[in-house]
């Protein structure tokens, strides 16, 4: 076993700078993503918002809520309630020159269009050497946590980072809603986005005239000397609080948000770990198969000689979402995580 | 507004509707939202030959169908004898189907958008994409190796029937930008009972889209018959139940199946919305060249409709009119050997191609670990040409 030396500096990766005070609001984000439709829709006529209840409700979550006020109902399309038929006349829409943004209700209602998804969307580029690119976002909330009943809560993002050619996208802060959102609708290639909806309504403070980064960076979002906590989407307040628990026990926890499954940020990833030799992957979903499995074995494999434990695993178990009364036991918490961090072998 | 007059309700008017002042939904409905009699399909299959019709219709579309039927007709036999020499990965045959092939292509207009499925590389090839190009699919050596765009032609479709819903995307996408698009989406009666098909029928039906549904119900989807496929009247029957029309046509009559189509995206243009279209044919070859089709199929039920074949009627009815010479006879002979010899030429070169080619196109990017194995291919490629070099 190599052993490691803490890095004085683990703060690698990117840190997000502080914004300007002035354009800093509180929001949620909710209300963030509502924003980033918004201003997607003002600035390119050919973003076209569609899916079920998305307009004159403004979507069950409220997250289209005015879209089809300010921009009629074409613009803002409440679709029959069929999942492969909207994403299908999407992938249409998107050949002849429109840029969709699809709302999917929930994650498990997205299941229908997993055909359009995986042999049309992800592949047509492909299929057509570069001809038919289609620049479609997919937005689905997903994720448990809010007392959902069967149906409503699956995390579903390993089906997605599974299928080459989507790109798969999670923010776990209302400022990234809004970076995130706006850069997956700019971009040409199709995205799948995941709202984790149990963070929809939480507020904090974001400034939407940041410049909007590119998809695919990882980002610190808190430093620390012991071991790293590698996580995204809904289970970064998670990790967050298990760090702070942490320091009771005399662990110094880095946290790092992922925001983007596919492309995999394996470059601050690998400089992260390297640097505190020990990492913990914590994601909600279940673990057999999941995006943990595939992170555990790229640290694994570039980061082996930095390693002072073996890269562990926090996630949900391996069952079908349980009813809401007991998804608190699913859900990984502080608790688990921070057994996980105690298993990272410290005696040496 | 942009959109094609006639617009539907929901695009006309007050562009930001609040909440609907008046009730919209009470009780005390007195009979259908609708009439359904002017969406029931014609009460027999619509016929031009042997009909009175044929005298109306334009000489000169009789003579130039012909010369694609007969022309079509080559090009399938050619492309099955090309599976046989290994030239084609595999080929499923229109054979018998020429003339929804060959009608569907000349029914579409330079700026219309075509849908097929696998088993229309001839509309492709009728609407003016190269053989080779049009069955790179087929052969194994691309997906697709045409260009959608410059031939509004979209990839051949193989999930059945999920290109439906495209066509209605897309031909949604030119009505709203006011553009006099068609999308022309064709199907076989097997792809009518997957989910896709209904889904894109209804959003045709309530977005008004100009799109037409061409099913070639030839009998068999692969080996199980119409019968244990559905129990519809007819398959157009099917469109009543989406409030939009249904035409029946005889589908080996090429000019009946070109007036439906031509009468269906004319409707479609000037904004009279979607209509399904279901044409009666019969796939005389097996469901490909790996297929065994004496496993389900009857050789009396062959026969018989050998004796209806598209192109023998054609030529039968169009000689019995006085419109086909010897002459156009000859022509059309020469075209289609003279395209077989091409299509022969052509695919007995091997193919060129690129193993890089595999990275370039799975994202506008490629990412970080596409990189890496392109990267690894690169050296795997470098390391088999230093042992060939030995």
């Amino acid at each position: 076993m190599s052993t490691v030396q803490p890095s004085p500096t683990p703060a690698l990766g990117r840190t997000a700078a502080p914004p300007p005070a002035a354009a800093v609001r509180t929001g949620s984000m909710a209300q963030a993503l509502n924003s980033a439709l918004r201003d997607a829709m003002r600035a390119d006529p050919t973003v076209h918002v569609m899916g079920e209840d998305v307009g004159t409700l403004g979507g069950v979550f409220r997250i289209t809520d005015g879209l089809t006020a300010e921009f009629g109902p074409e613009r803002c399309l409440d679709t029959p309630l069929a999942e492969a038929g909207i994403l299908g006349t999407a992938i249409g829409m998107a050949m002849y020159g429109l840029r969709p943004v699809v709302e999917m209700q929930f994650d498990a209602f997205a299941y229908p269009a997993l055909e359009q998804l995986f042999s049309h969307v992800a592949k047509m580029r492909n299929r057509t050497a570069g001809k038919l690119p289609l620049p479609i976002t997919v937005r689905i909330p997903y994720g448990g946590g809010i007392g959902g009943v069967e149906h409503h809560s699956d995390a579903s993002e390993a089906y997605y980072t599974a299928t080459p050619g989507l790109h798969v996208v999670t923010p776990a802060t209302v400022a990234d809603a809004y970076g995130l959102l706006r850069a997956s609708i700019a971009s040409d290639d199709p995205v799948v986005f995941l709202e984790p909806k149990r963070l929809y309504w939480g507020k904090q403070e974001w400034d939407p005239s940041a410049p909007v980064e590119p998809i695919g960076r990882a980002v610190l979002r808190r430093t620390g000397r012991s071991a790293v906590l590698i996580t995204y989407g809904p289970s970064l307040p998670v990790c967050l609080e298990a760090a702070e628990a942490a320091k009771a026990e005399g662990w110094d926890l880095a946290v790092l948000d992922l925001r983007s499954l596919v492309p995999f940020d394996d470059r601050t990833v690998a400089e992260v770990v390297r640097s505190v030799g020990r990492a913990v992957v914590v994601h909600e979903s279940t673990g057999f198969g999941g995006v943990g499995a595939e992170i555990a074995a790229r640290v694994t494999e570039r980061c082996f000689h930095h390693l002072a434990a073996p890269v562990l695993r926090v996630t949900g178990f391996d069952i079908p979402y349980p009813p809401p009364m007991l998804e608190h036991h699913h859900l990984p918490g502080v608790d688990r995580i921070l057994d996980a961090v105690a298993r990272l072998q410290w005696e040496e | 507004m942009t959109v094609l007059d006639p617009s539907p309700d929901f695009l006309r008017g007050d562009p930001h509707p609040a909440a609907a002042s008046v009730p919209g939904w009470l009780p005390g409905a007195t009979g259908p939202r609708s009439d359904p009699a002017p969406l029931l399909p014609d009460p027999s299959p619509v016929r031009v030959l042997g009909t009175p019709l044929l005298e109306k219709t334009d000489p000169a579309l009789l003579r130039e169908l012909y010369r694609r039927l007969v022309v079509g007709r080559r090009y399938n036999q050619q492309a099955t004898t090309l599976t046989k020499q290994g030239r084609l990965a595999v080929y499923p045959a229109s054979t018998g189907q020429e003339a929804c092939q060959v009608a569907a292509a000349l029914a579409l207009h330079e700026q219309d958008w075509l849908f097929p499925s696998y088993r229309d590389t001839l509309a492709v090839v009728a609407r003016g994409v190269d053989p080779l190009e049009a069955l790179t699919l087929l052969r194994g050596s691309a997906h697709t190796g045409y260009d959608p765009r410059a031939t509004r032609t979209a990839p051949l479709c193989t999930p059945l029937a999920t290109q439906a819903p495209h066509a209605v995307g897309l031909a949604h996408a030119a009505r709203l930008r006011g553009e006099p698009v068609v999308a022309l989406a064709m199907l076989g009666d097997g792809g009518t009972s997957e989910g896709d098909f209904h889904e894109a029928l209804n959003f045709a039906a309530v977005l008004h889209a100009p799109v037409v549904f061409l099913v070639q119900n030839n009998g068999y989807a692969i080996s199980v018959p119409l019968t244990q496929q559905s129990a519809a009247p007819t398959l157009a029957h099917k469109a009543v139940g989406y409030g939009i029309p249904g035409r029946l046509v005889d589908g080996n009559d090429a000019p009946a199946v070109h007036a439906v189509l031509t009468e269906a995206m004319e409707r479609a243009r000037s904004g009279g919305g979607p209509t399904l279209v279901e044409a009666l044919t019969y796939r005389i070859e097996a469901h490909t060249n790996a297929d065994d089709a004496t496993r389900y199929r009857q050789e009396e039920e062959v026969a018989a409709w050998r004796e209806h074949d598209p192109i023998l009627r054609m030529e039968l009815h169009l000689r019995a009119a006085g419109l086909l010479e010897d002459r156009l006879v000859q022509e059309a002979a020469d075209e289609a050997e003279a395209l077989a010899a091409r299509m022969r030429a052509e695919f007995h070169a091997d193919a060129e191609l690129d193993p890089m080619s595999l990275f370039a196109h799975v994202y506008a990017e490629p990412t970080p670990q596409l990189r890496e194995q392109s990267a690894q291919l690169a050296a795997e490629l470098a390391a088999e040409a230093e042992v060939h070099a030995r």
